[in-house]
């Protein structure tokens, strides 16, 4: 059954390829984004009516929902890839791994700052230790220990190794953030939008929060592309492709 | 439309202090985020080069041109 798929998958996965085939997305992944975001911004901003509670102070909301929804989706993207670094050693899978880290890490402060921001007025306060808002900041931590971790090394790919151990056992605190809200008594409100079932939200005020979600998605796709790019040429530094892409693009 | 005047949409209903530095923060990040990559990839560029074109110039058993030899002291 569909033997092209992982042979597809080998072929991806070597430097090269994947080098020129994240070159050719990234234009388009940031095009869309730039496209999308603008689109949800102008449903957000200027479209969507106030909330009858909140007045205006709610269209945080659109930057805040899909900021944190990133934040979980790339620390799944960074475990995963961790799981495949650590049992195949697979180089393009630790690149991946690491370079998602710094955006999850963006992500998850966009998402305690809004938060905060959003907070002070509705509940009365920019902080507190409840469920969501603590195991939120811990994946912040988990974020940056990835980071600094892969960066305590010299050697790059030992640092790799060592930081998707970390991301791996970092894992257990996703369905904590995600369910936090409904394991325990937190002053953070439940989820309002549900993929499976209905949403606790107007269409008006919807559309555009789904919009900026795939805009933010976008994002990190151009993003990580042109990460990953940087540390490929970094890792292979003195193989015959990047001595060609080095002549190619420089100009003494 | 939910404002009538500009000056409405400023002012975000007396929420402009919460509201708009939200939004600040999100693109300040993001902007961030994909600036310093950037210049890393162009360091990185740079780098390689200068350590090909040593590498070509000690093959062909000359002092590299961009690097000065030392002081005689």
């Amino acid at each position: 059954m569909a033997k092209w798929i992982p042979l597809w998958l080998h072929k991806l996965s070597s430097p090269p390829t994947f080098y020129g085939f994240a070159g050719k997305i990234r234009p388009w992944a940031i095009g869309l984004a730039l496209v999308l975001g603008i689109v949800a911004l102008y449903g957000g901003l200027l479209l969507a009516p106030p909330d009858y509670q909140q007045g205006n102070d709610y269209r945080i909301i659109f930057i805040h929902v899909p900021s944190a929804w990133m934040s979980l989706f790339i620390y799944a993207v960074m475990g995963v890839s961790a799981f495949v670094a650590v049992v195949w050693r697979i180089k393009l899978a630790e690149v991946v791994a690491m370079e998602s880290a710094p955006i999850g890490a963006a992500f998850t402060f966009i998402t305690l700052v809004t938060g905060s921001l959003w907070g002070e007025r509705m509940w009365g306060t920019w902080w507190t230790w409840d469920a969501r808002l603590t195991s939120e900041l811990v994946l912040l931590f988990l974020y940056l220990g990835v980071i600094g971790l892969y960066h305590a090394f010299d050697d790059r790919r030992q640092g790799a190794r060592a930081a998707g151990f970390l991301a791996l056992i970092g894992i257990v605190n996703v369905p904590i953030v995600h369910f936090s809200v409904d394991w325990w008594n937190t002053l953070h409100q439940g989820s309002t939008v549900n993929l499976f079932g209905k949403s606790h939200i107007a269409a008006s005020m919807l559309w555009p929060l789904l919009t900026m979600m795939l805009a933010t998605k976008c994002y990190y796709v151009a993003s990580l592309c042109g990460r990953v790019r940087t540390d490929l040429l970094a890792l292979e530094s003195g193989k015959d492709w990047v001595r060609r892409i080095v002549i190619g693009e420089v100009q003494p | 439309m939910s404002f009538t005047s500009l000056h409405g949409f400023f002012a975000m209903g007396g929420y402009a202090a919460y509201v708009w530095p939200a939004y600040g923060v999100f693109f300040a990040v993001l902007i961030a985020d994909w600036l310093a990559p950037s210049l890393r990839r162009r360091r990185l560029l740079r780098e390689l080069h200068g350590r090909m074109t040593r590498q070509s110039a000690r093959e062909r058993g000359k002092a590299p041109a961009t690097v000065p030899n030392p002081p005689a002291s």
